[in-house]
């Protein structure tokens, strides 16, 4: 068991736990947007920064990657937190405007301005879909792709991925884009989540292990009937 | 602006070659000891065809278990590596800070206009490809173009012509006799340690150097320049490119073969003597021109 102070709070966590998991369950709330359960931690959105350690040596981390320490001293909600908190969210929504999940959390921090120029990208780089579609679906038919400001998620050539069984799970994580379904182009398609709906579950058969991450499904429901 | 700073190995490129997996497989085959060598892999692979083919990215993920998406994200992020088919010839203009203050961003305006394309892009006829970099670290040499695999230091706005023209005919045309590279060798036979030389027969100047050859059943002289890094030869038969020649010694008929293949084709190398301690070995293949010569 490892030791440490959250707000002022003296907690024992068992080792190898990041500073977000102990915050969240002794009821500190952190926004996240790249953070999910049962992904690996990636610290791309920078949401869940806390400040760590005192006086000058203070210093900003991302709680979501940050495993705690003996004698850690963490601040969950100070001053600066709040700041670089706010700036962070202003960034991202100007880059992703019409994203409900960041504008939501945006207006929760407060802010109700934008001083930066809207960008409409539709995808923050959080990487949540690219690690839903490697470790949960065992796909890895998205990834990375380019470097810097021609970064993008995609899959390989920009056709539809043979590896991809259609789950829509990508879809379904994103904090950002609500405008990504693409299966008005199939071979465009990164998930075609939509495929499910109609025509119903076409391409389901062709899979034996076919992952749906609705459920119920919509489709199967009509298909019954 | 001499021929080049260093003088690097000419970067092969040929015209879009259709992917081979034979060829592929030779690639992943050499790699196969050194676990996670991706980019080893990609780099021969680029080699090989000029950039990286959809289907040579196919087969290495299906033959190396990786899957496509961790390849091509390997594949996008480098710049080295090119998903597009690039010309025969490339040219590469530092734009780093030092050749950025002397003048570069001129020297690319000025190869842009030269060439009709944007930094990155490619001649419609598929000549040249204009890239820049970032740096290559010849930073007092500055501005530098690198054209196929030449240095080119102090590059002006109103030499980048000359440059260009000069890469359509080839940099390879050697201009013998002015050519500090060039110089007369005398070779003998391993064997019997006669020597080559015939006054006869003159190439380049010099006399040239006699063996018979031996290709498909038919046996005929065969004289080779005697200037090293000349490869002017004059046969008694035509001689397909491609074609692999068994050479034998005039003197004492055996015939001379080394127990090494050639680096670039794989043909076998034909060892001889040169005269004042050494050997020289040059590829038997006609139109290869591999050859190494190790001085004592």
């Amino acid at each position: 068991m490892i030791t440490l102070k959250i707000n002022g709070l003296e907690v024992s966590v068992e080792k190898g736990t990041t500073i977000l998991e102990a915050a969240r369950f002794l009821g500190f709330p952190i926004p996240t947007l790249c953070h999910m359960d049962g992904l690996t931690p990636y610290g791309a959105c920078r949401l869940c920064v806390v400040e760590i350690g005192d006086g000058p040596r203070a210093k900003l981390v991302s709680s979501c990657t940050y495993p705690v320490e003996e004698g850690l001293k963490v601040r969950t909600a100070s001053s600066r937190v709040l700041k670089a908190r706010k700036m962070i969210l202003e960034l991202l929504l100007a880059s992703c405007p019409q994203s409900k999940t960041i504008q939501d959390l945006a207006s929760a921090h407060g802010i109700r301005q934008q001083r930066f120029k809207q960008e409409y990208d539709d995808c923050i780089l959080c990487g949540l879909c690219v690690r839903v579609c490697q470790e949960q679906m065992m796909a890895k038919a998205i990834g990375f792709r380019n470097r810097g400001e021609k970064r993008s998620i995609g899959t390989p050539f920009d056709v539809k991925s043979d590896v991809c069984r259609l789950c829509g799970g990508c879809m379904y994580v994103c904090p950002a884009c609500q405008l990504r379904c693409t299966y008005n182009e199939p071979e465009k398609a990164i998930c075609g989540g939509c495929a499910n709906l109609t025509p119903p579950c076409v391409q389901k058969e062709q899979f034996d292990d076919m992952m749906c991450y609705m459920s119920p499904c919509v489709a199967c429901e009509i298909k019954k009937d | 602006m001499q021929r080049g700073a260093a003088v690097a190995k000419k970067v092969n490129i040929r015209k879009q070659d259709k992917v081979n997996s034979k060829d592929i497989l030779k690639i992943l085959e050499k790699h196969s000891d050194d676990r996670g060598g991706l980019i080893a892999i990609l780099e021969d692979i680029q080699t090989k065809y000029g950039y990286l083919p959809e289907k040579a990215l196919r087969i290495v993920g299906e033959k190396t278990n990786r899957s496509l998406v961790d390849i091509y994200s390997v594949a996008t992020f480098y710049r080295f590596f090119s998903l597009k088919p690039k010309g025969e010839h490339l040219v590469c203009a530092c734009l780093g800070t030092a050749c950025h203050v002397r003048g570069a961003p001129r020297v690319v305006s000025e190869l842009e206009q030269q060439l009709g394309i944007k930094a990155g892009q490619t001649t419609a006829d598929n000549k040249f490809t204009l890239e820049t970099v970032n740096c290559l670290g010849a930073c007092a040499l500055g501005p530098v173009v690198v054209i196929d695999g030449h240095y080119f230091s102090k590059v002006k706005r109103s030499k980048v012509k000359q440059l260009l023209d000069k890469a359509q005919e080839g940099f390879d045309k050697l201009d013998i006799g002015k050519d500090e590279r060039i110089f007369p060798i005398d070779v003998s036979c391993p064997h019997c340690s006669r020597s080559f030389r015939d006054e006869i027969v003159v190439i380049d100047g010099y006399p040239s150097l006699k063996v018979n050859v031996a290709v498909d059943g038919k046996k005929g002289e065969l004289r080779l320049s005697s200037l090293y890094g000349s490869f002017n030869i004059s046969t008694e038969f035509e001689i397909p490119e491609g074609t692999i020649a068994s050479f034998i010694c005039p003197h004492c008929g055996s015939e001379i073969k080394s127990t090494s293949d050639c680096s670039d084709c794989g043909a076998p190398m034909i060892p001889m003597l040169v005269s004042g301690g050494g050997t020289v070995q040059i590829c038997s293949r006609r139109g290869c021109k591999n050859h190494m010569l190790d001085l004592v």
